[in-house]
């Protein structure tokens, strides 16, 4: 037999682990960002919804300029603002059940207030007085996470031991765009894949990691894209369209609910402010940018939607202005108080019980700050001395 | 009068004897890893758990540490109590920025609200002959967090003991295998199991009067090897087992040290930076009046940890402890 007629005869087969798995087709991205105002889909979204996502927009906004207002004032030691980021927030937010949990970045103060938390417990960690404000068992809130895409794990986790208890929960994880470039972002995405965990990653993609662009982050055609690799639906909207993104993500949240596993979702938006108020963004961005994105604002997007079709009026306008600066109002009075704060606390939660070398430790503060309130004390009976003189 | 029989049983059996009967008292412990489910774990300390528990709770997870520990933090926050194992000391290090981040700091960080009870294994020290990366002493880069405790257990029965009150406690642990220790046998009644509480304390080994070793983990059984070589020097040393790094206990141990006045810290772990230095330092605040010579250290070289053929040079060893034992000063006793 001929060398080519052994070739004729040969049958290539596949390696024989090989199995084919997912097909990627479904999986992929839309090639625009996903958008419902201004378009007819905006028409089957429930008025009431809207007019819900306008009125927490306008106070987002409000609750934005405040904070950064209090960083000036030095109430607030830093302030990342989501401005410009809005529709993000507040869909992320609203689209969720109260048994459901939310994962946020220390720039996601405000979709945690738009789920209800008090303002003043979400800014907590920065104004410095404590790291975490506020109970995360009873709000559903994990802790504002500083380390980037370090929260995305706990939410797969959180998601897979409701599901393993038959619990209905599903868990929204936000993280931006720098973070998809963390270990921890791929490592997430991969177990939540594996375990179909009922969970949601939103990526909210501002175009810079404080003043890294996405181009020198990733090769990838869309950060969106990257959930094909997993095995996950990947889904690009545009972040500034409120009703786009509450949609995108109730279809992704009702999947998990289903049993369907995760789904990453990618929206574009901007961060139209510096990445905190110590930064300076005109370093790395020219005002062009900004000035574009200006036009592409979320408020006026929604605000457009409903005027046309005569779901605001000016009255409605002015309710939602009035209610923010009531919001602000309460927060810059409860913020310009000066926290209660306890030297002790720092040893108080260390373990649930102190150590012996934490209970000496402990001592040697108490025994400090006693032998600076004598101090102080003796000070004023001087002071007191010399006006009597 | 009934008589209990005493069967010999592995380091490594008692670990697994642990795990199980923690999660049959406990429907929240659930035991994660690499390899930890069908295989039962590259030391096999998880085997037969998975087929009595079942997958959703003896659970193979992708092969990615971070990722491993992160989901425990969830899975934590939601209730359970993961055990999580890392395969082998120098592959945990991908999850130190969970360990350290947030492991570590989420009780502290929520005023005590959502307190994290994971228990993370990890077999480490040399002596099995494990090529790079597989005998690291990583110990004094966990005492070094605040919010862990940090545990090894020397013998059988403290392996079981120790391993029930880690996975029992609300705070994190880091629970340090000896690996050269997994096939050590001892006597032990598997019927009636002990768990060790509080985690915290020192135990004293070996009763002697003329110095106190201080040592943990696979060194005990070294510290105790060269307590009987030195009777023939004349020496009746003292061997603390401290099996808790932190918390630590002083009191047990400067009570040994009072007692005999000379004291030698034995570790795998290099000795710029590691656990020994502290311990030292804590011995001669505490016992300086009682102290006849310097309070000494006998450590693994600063170096890289060595490759198998080698390794021997490196670890401490009965001549080693012996030596430094000499150098007590005892010409002045005279």
């Amino acid at each position: 037999m001929t060398v080519m007629e052994q070739r004729g005869a040969y049958r290539p087969t596949p390696p024989p682990a090989w199995q084919p798995r997912t097909d990627p087709a479904p999986l992929l991205p839309d090639a625009l960002p996903h958008r419902v105002l201004g378009t007819e889909a905006a028409e089957r979204v429930d008025p009431e919804l809207l007019r819900r996502l306008y009125a927490e927009l306008v106070r987002g906004r409000r609750y934005n300029a405040q904070a950064t207002a209090l960083t000036k004032q030095g109430r607030l030691a830093v302030y990342p603002s989501s401005t410009g980021q809005e529709a993000c927030e507040v869909a992320a937010a609203l689209v969720l059940e109260e048994r459901d949990w939310l994962f946020p970045s220390y720039r996601d103060t405000l979709a945690a207030v738009a789920r209800g938390l008090d303002p003043v417990q979400a800014l907590t960690l920065l104004r410095g007085d404590w790291h975490t404000g506020y109970d995360p068992r009873e709000h559903r809130i994990a802790p504002l996470c500083t380390p980037l895409a370090t929260q995305l794990p706990h939410a797969v986790g959180l998601a897979h031991a409701a599901h393993l208890k038959g619990d209905d929960v599903v868990a929204l994880a936000l993280v931006g765009d720098g973070g998809t470039s963390e270990g921890d972002f791929h490592e997430a995405l991969n177990f939540a894949a594996v375990w179909r965990a009922p969970v949601v990653f939103l990526v909210q993609n501002n175009g810079f990691a404080i003043s890294v662009p996405l181009d020198k982050q990733t090769a990838a055609p869309s950060l969106a894209h990257k959930a094909v690799g997993y095995g996950m639906p990947g889904r690009l909207v545009d972040g500034n369209d409120a009703a786009a993104v509450y949609e995108v993500l109730s279809d992704a949240i009702a999947h998990a609910r289903a049993g369907g596993g995760p789904t990453l979702v990618e929206a574009v938006t901007y961060r139209m402010e510096a990445h905190t108020n110590a930064d300076d963004d005109k370093r790395y961005r020219g005002d062009s940018e900004v000035e574009a994105w200006r036009a592409h604002d979320p408020i006026a997007l929604l605000e457009r939607e409903l005027t046309e079709r005569g779901l605001l009026d000016e009255a409605g306008t002015r309710a939602a202005r009035e209610a923010a600066e009531a919001m602000a109002a309460d927060l810059r009075e409860r913020m310009n108080q000066d926290p209660a704060l306890d030297p002790m606390d720092l040893f108080a939660h260390v373990y649930a019980q102190p150590t012996t070398q934490l209970l000496e430790q402990e001592a040697q503060l108490r025994a400090e700050l006693d032998a600076e309130a004598h101090h102080h004390e003796h000070e004023n009976e001087h002071e007191s001395e010399g006006t009597a003189r | 009068m009934t008589t209990v029989a005493l069967k010999p049983a592995t380091m490594a059996q008692a670990l697994g004897r642990a795990l199980r009967d923690a999660m049959a008292d406990d429907p929240t412990v659930h035991v994660m890893g690499e390899d930890v489910g069908t295989l039962g774990g590259v030391f096999r300390v998880t085997d037969g758990l998975a087929k009595e528990f079942g997958e959703d709770r003896v659970t193979d997870t992708p092969l990615a540490e971070a990722g491993i520990l992160g989901t425990a933090v969830g899975m934590a926050m939601y209730g359970l109590r993961p055990v999580v194992e890392m395969q082998f000391d120098a592959f945990a290090y991908p999850a130190f920025e969970q360990l350290i981040s947030h492991v570590a700091r989420m009780r502290n960080r929520t005023r005590g609200a959502m307190p994290l009870p994971i228990t993370v294994r990890v077999p480490y020290g040399g002596g099995i002959g494990g090529v790079e990366h597989h005998s690291d002493s990583s110990e004094a880069y966990y005492i070094a967090t605040p919010g862990l405790h940090v545990v090894t257990p020397a013998t059988v029965a403290d392996a079981y003991g120790l391993l029930r009150a880690a996975i029992a406690s609300d705070d994190p642990v880091v629970f340090l295998e000896p690996k050269r220790l997994y096939w050590s046998k001892d006597t032990w009644n598997p019927d009636e199991p002990q768990t060790v509480d509080p985690i915290g304390r020192a135990a004293v080994r070996r009763h002697g009067r003329s110095a106190t070793l201080i040592t943990y983990g696979p060194s005990v059984p070294v510290c105790m090897e060269a307590a009987e070589a030195a009777r023939a020097e004349g020496w009746d040393l003292e061997v603390v087992d401290l099996r808790s790094l932190v918390p630590f206990d002083d009191e047990t141990v400067s009570a040994s040290v009072r007692r005999t006045g000379r004291a030698v810290v034995v570790h795998e772990s290099g000795g710029f930076g590691g656990p020994g230095g502290e311990i030292a330092a804590r011995v001669t605040e505490r016992c300086f009046h009682y102290l006849e010579a310097p309070v000494l250290r006998v450590a693994g070289f600063d170096i890289p940890y060595p490759p198998p053929m080698l390794e021997r040079h490196h670890l401490p060893g009965v001549d080693r402890i012996l030596d430094a034992v000499a150098r007590l000063q005892w010409e002045a006793q005279s």
